[in-house]
């Protein structure tokens, strides 16, 4: 909402400077966004005397002038044909911007002679278009005077940001009263003409709405004016509408503009004689089309509310009028209407049709009710007084939609609420200021709220008016109650371990990024685990489409960018939530990580490598433990499954960590060479995926207390064994039939070799197992020994055939 | 017993001329090694009579010793320079680089939320979450923002596809779906906080289609706007770390509080890098308030018994007040090299002990 100083100062007596108002807006919970000065535009250009002009030697139409300026006697060659001497023109000096011909000024030779400076057109400074010549000021202000002043053009612009509850202030009034509330100045009366009108005009209103229902327009006002003659508006009404930037038209258009930037009344004329018969509201019907102002054609519907005379659609109420019935410099009779619409049904028209306007901007958050037949008295006086005309008698369809609100109001909910202790007859002599009215002697006080407060509900909107206007300063700085003793722990033991999670991965050498939740739709359904892609109704753009089904696409669509800039090697990994319904348990937060490029760099002391499905496996077992998950207790499943139409992982270099046959903690594996073509990545890409809510919580004592900590003295001993078995059986299963074997003795089992090369059978493989064995109370005898080495022997070949390598 | 002096003179000679331990060892076997020279002398002991054994027998053992002691000694010097040159031989270019495990880098959103958390630990907040793709309900109704209103127009919401009740869900526009979530799951007091992701269909440098915002929520008896005052000035003042803030409230509407505040905090450009807490500028960073009754009462509260305020602060916006970022899009990107430039080390974890950043 843009105003200008003395536009304010039309409806505040004030003495208080620019910087004070804007503070108090601002403070006030209208926020002033911005302060143009115009004058500052100007601030080059002051009045110069030209004391000579004689004829370029050079140049027929130009003129070497002499000219007194503020910077003392200049010569200037100018070209206007009203350039002489004796005259007060507008002087530009070298170095000025001059914003007409977006020209900053050089000393300059014209044909041979020498110009410093330049006496200025209208249209330079942008004042008009005018640029027949030079500005000739008459009455001659003195050498050196700003052009600003003399222009009259020093009035300040304040553009505020009106929120949407204070419809109010969709006009200077509103903003005036605010003003004065807070003790800026005393808010002018306003005076509502009394305007009877002579006749009937000839025409009815009416509204048409099925049910009787008048919800979407209520009220509907009508009257004729004739005999208009609709020329240009007075020059005040057109420098105030220029200055916030809305072009004058003509003097009943710029009288519908005018009144709504200042008193928030939208309005709308017809021309008269374009209409035929009565004019009124309905709700469209599906496909009515209106040829609008803005040189638009609409098509309606049938929630969209219409203005209608016999011959159609002229206007869509609240929003814009049409061009066919509307008025020009031919218009002689005027029928101004005046009406309250739905603010919801007018917001959403305007959505549906993507029209947006002024009226639409009001009426969306609602106008004053009580005001409508004002707003016409109003604008019907205008127009006498700019246009002539003869009024007729107003009509009227339906009654103003008044709210009557009244709210229970005791002022010490001021200090209650909002921690100000104000005095109640302070609290209630602000509310007066706002329009507001008292209907009770004593507490609760019954606060009868001006129609144009729509917004106000309860006792706490009267709080904040009292606080508003008060000064959020009066607000104490109260600190908040304190629990005795140190502050307690407050995350969650799940925040926690993401917590630990999330700085285990970075301490492991990989950067934590954070993509976006959603992303191609064919990258998210080849992450897709059963189940429908969630799309998005209303995306910005086709690359963020789809929720992400896992966080990987996005975490490879990373390392392919990384790759594509030169790094030569990404490691990333990102902790949110991966999307597979809607609910709020179908959005687990999960993690994973990519890894890509050189996972060993080349150097003088190590042979280049890509990363394997083994960083993959370390790294999700990294993760595991920092979760707190049982790492010892997992099992490693080779299949990865989860991931379909397709899998994304390499089929053969893939697992999955479970606790138990079902439960999956963790995937890891090199990315399916189709998936790395799809995503543009080149090499083997290593990821993992923990799907930390299948992690059971690491179950925490009642105290911080560790369990008691056994340690051996005696030394273990170590046994080398080599089984040779099929080249299809898991290491793993060789490990765990060897830990069964003897649960007491055997604390570590270690796979130190594979070997699957000559001398061997095809199809067999030779491990190389190192098994730990810890002597309890006494020594190993050699016997025992023995005996251990015969029960590894036997639980080993008893679960997987394996045999002793010769 | 001339023989005896003679032969340890010549014995020393030859160890003190062998210059290889296999030399020396030869010089050790031929002087007492079983057969030699040495041991010859001592087994003519056994010829002697006991008084002449008694004189030649210590002679004959301190040359034993004498001689033995000279081949350790030798033996020693020999050593030691063999393990010289063996050293020698084994230097290597200590100026070859070599290789330093990977630096790893937590994202600066990441480490603001924990700083965050530690703050508002200090005064009781715990960290409340809630889903990200939310219903009308939770996003909107609940927080008084009725079906048509410009407030609700206003938020540039990502919607799903109608369902066939005709509800729609959404991705939350703001966290504050979190208040209403905790408020109808617990009791008051409440002290939350509750970071998180949001969207709106919004986009340029200073807006991305998914942001951060941190909710604040505290419902409690007797708690007023002095409080929400103060605890927004004590949480801005630990955050930016430093003692002096220009800060100011500013009246402002949302839907959802009432009364509602913006909270500035000044700043200057000068010389083109922003600095935060002086200065004639003012930024905005978040907006507050006290808690709408009909908030309240959407989460079965009792307005005329519990009071309490909320706030919420875009999270990517503070990281880059006071981190230095300036454009809001790489946050986004996984750009490794935007990620370890303005990432942290994982073992700066923010604590009020050790403070918040370095």
């Amino acid at each position: 909402m843009k105003f200008t100083l003395e536009w304010l100062q039309s409806h505040l007596d004030t003495s208080a400077s620019l910087q004070e108002i804007c503070d108090a807006l601002t403070d006030m919970g209208l926020e002033v966004e911005g302060i143009e000065d115009p004058a500052a535009k100007f601030a080059a250009f002051t009045a110069a005397y030209v004391k000579a002009a004689v004829k370029h030697p050079d140049a027929d139409k130009l003129r070497v002038c002499t000219v007194e300026t503020k910077d003392g006697e200049k010569q200037i060659v100018c070209g206007a044909p009203n350039a002489r001497a004796g005259m007060t023109a507008v002087y530009a000096p070298v170095g000025a911007y001059v914003p007409g011909i977006d020209v900053t000024l050089t000393k300059a030779k014209i044909r041979g002679v020498e110009s410093f400076g330049m006496l200025v057109s209208e249209r330079e400074l942008e004042l008009s278009d005018e640029h027949d010549g030079i500005i000739d000021l008459d009455a001659g202000p003195a050498v050196g005077t700003p052009v600003a002043e003399i222009l009259g053009v020093n009035d300040p612009v304040i553009d505020i940001a009106i929120t949407p509850d204070r419809a109010d202030c969709n006009g200077v009034r509103g903003i005036a009263r605010d003003l004065a509330a807070r003790g800026l100045g005393t808010l002018k009366p306003y005076h509502i003409p009394h305007i009877a009108g002579e006749r009937d005009p000839g025409r009815g209103v009416f509204l048409d709405f099925d049910g009787g229902d008048n919800t979407p327009c209520p009220y509907f006002v009508g009257r004729l004016v004739t005999g208009v003659k609709n020329g240009a508006s007075p020059e005040w009404v057109q420098r105030r509408l220029n200055a916030i930037g809305s072009k004058p038209i003509s003097a009943l258009v710029d009288i519908t503009n005018y009144v709504s930037f200042d008193l928030g009344r939208p309005l709308h004329v017809f021309d008269a004689d374009k209409l035929s018969g009565n004019v009124g509201a309905r709700l469209a019907k599906r496909g009515e089309t209106l040829d609008a102002l803005n040189e638009k054609t609409y098509t309606l519907d049938e929630t969209m509310t219409a203005i209608v005379d016999d011959s159609g659609v002229v206007g869509l109420g609240g929003v814009m009028g049409g061009m066919p019935t509307s008025v020009s410099g031919e218009t002689v009779n005027v029928f101004i209407e005046s009406a309250y619409f739905d603010p919801a049904r007018t917001g959403k028209t305007g959505r549906k049709l993507a029209l947006e306007s002024d009226a639409r901007y009001r009426f969306e958050r609602g106008v004053d009710p009580a005001f409508v037949d004002d707003g016409m008295a109003v604008a019907t006086q205008m127009v006498l007084d700019f246009c002539g005309g003869t009024p007729s008698k107003i009509v009227t369809a339906g009654a103003p939609p008044l709210r009557r609100h009244m709210v229970a109001f005791d002022p010490s909910h001021v200090e209650q609420l909002a921690g100000i202790a104000v005095d109640a007859d302070d609290a209630l002599a602000i509310l007066k200021d706002l329009g507001f009215s008292i209907a009770s002697e004593t507490p609760p006080y019954a606060i009868g709220v001006p129609e144009w407060r729509g917004d106000i509900d309860g006792s706490a909107d009267l709080v904040e008016e009292v606080m508003r206007i008060k000064g959020l300063d009066a607000v104490p700085n109260t600190p908040l109650p304190r629990s005795v003793g140190i502050a307690k722990r407050t995350l969650s033991a799940g925040q926690r371990r993401e917590r630990s999670l999330r700085r285990t991965l970075a301490a492991s050498g990989l950067n934590e990024a954070i993509t976006y939740a959603f992303i191609k739709d064919s990258e998210a359904a080849a992450f897709l685990e059963g189940g429908a892609l969630i799309a998005l109704a209303n995306a910005i753009s086709s690359d963020m489409t789809t929720m992400r089904p896992s966080l990987l696409p996005g975490l490879l669509r990373a390392a392919q960018t990384n790759l594509d800039r030169g790094q030569s090697q990404v490691s990333l990994f990102e902790l949110g939530r991966a999307f597979r319904g809607f609910g709020p348990t179908d959005q687990p937060v999960e993690a994973a990580a990519v890894l890509a490029g050189q996972a060993v760099p080349r150097s003088w002391s190590k042979a280049a490598a890509s990363y394997s499905v083994f960083d993959a496996k370390s790294l999700a077992l990294i993760g595991l433990k920092a979760l707190g998950a049982p790492v010892e207790k997992l099992q490693v499943f080779a299949s990865v499954t989860g991931h379909g139409p397709r899998a994304v992982f390499h089929p053969g270099q893939a697992g999955e960590l479970r606790l138990g046959p079902k439960n999956t903690l963790a995937r890891f594996g090199l990315i399916h060479p189709k998936i790395t073509k799809q995503f543009g990545v080149s090499g083997p890409v290593a990821a993992v995926e923990w799907l930390i809510e299948n992690a059971p919580q690491p179950k925490r004592a009642s105290g911080a207390t560790k369990t008691a900590l056994k340690l051996e003295n005696l030394q273990p001993v170590e046994r080398d064994f080599a089984f040779i078995v099929s080249a299809e059986t898991p290491a793993q299963s060789l490990v765990k039939a060897i830990q069964g074997a003897d649960k007491t003795a055997i604390t570590n089992v270690q796979v130190f070799d594979r070997y699957d090369g000559v001398g061997l059978q095809p199809g067999t493989v030779s491990l190389g197992v190192c098994v730990t064995l810890q002597p309890r109370g006494e020594s190993f005898t050699e016997a025992a020994l023995d005996a251990l080495a015969q029960k590894i022997t036997k639980a080993a070949e008893k679960s997987t055939g394996a045999t002793l390598r010769a | 017993m001339a023989d005896a002096a003679q032969l340890k003179a010549d014995l020393e000679t030859q160890i003190a001329g062998a210059d290889s331990l296999d030399a020396l060892e030869a010089i050790r076997v031929g002087a007492i090694g079983k057969k030699g020279s040495v041991s010859a002398l001592m087994k003519t002991l056994g010829k002697m009579t006991p008084e002449e054994r008694q004189v030649e027998g210590p002679k004959l053992n301190t040359l034993k010793r004498d001689v033995a002691e000279a081949i350790t000694a030798r033996k020693t010097v020999l050593e030691d320079a063999a393990l010289e040159a063996q050293l020698a031989n084994e230097r290597v270019d200590t100026t070859l680089p070599v290789d330093l495990p990977p630096q790893g880098s937590i994202h600066p959103v990441s480490q603001v939320m924990d700083e965050l958390a530690e703050i508002f630990a200090d005064m009781g907040f715990a960290v409340a979450e809630g889903p990200e793709i939310e219903d009308e309900f939770h996003n909107f109704d609940a927080l008084n923002i009725p079906a048509h209103h410009p407030a609700r127009a206003m938020h540039d919401t990502f919607y799903f596809p109608e369902a066939e009740d005709g509800s729609r869900m959404l991705l939350r526009t703001h966290t504050s779906p979190v208040q209403i979530r905790t408020m109808l799951r617990e009791e008051p007091p409440i002290r939350i906080i509750a970071p998180g992701k949001t969207y709106r269909s919004d986009s340029d440098a200073t807006h991305t289609p998914m942001f951060h915002q941190v909710e604040g929520l505290v419902i409690e008896e007797g708690i007023h706007m002095g409080h929400l005052k103060g605890c927004l000035e004590a949480f801005v003042k630990a955050f930016f770390e430093v003692d002096n803030i220009k800060m100011r409230l500013r009246s402002s509407f949302f839907p959802f509080t009432e009364p509602s505040a913006e909270m500035d905090i000044a700043c200057s450009f000068e010389g083109g890098a922003l600095k935060v807490g002086e200065g004639d500028d003012w930024l905005e960073i978040l907006g507050c308030g006290m808690v709408h009754p009909r908030v309240l009462q959407a989460c079965n509260l009792d307005p005329q018994r519990y009071q309490g305020f909320a706030f919420g602060c875009g999270i990517d916006r503070l990281a880059m007040l006071k981190y230095g970022m300036t454009d809001l899009r790489p946050f986004f990107d996984a750009d490794q090299r935007w990620l370890s430039h303005y990432g942290f080390s994982p073992f700066d974890m923010p604590t009020l002990a050790g403070g918040l950043s370095k």
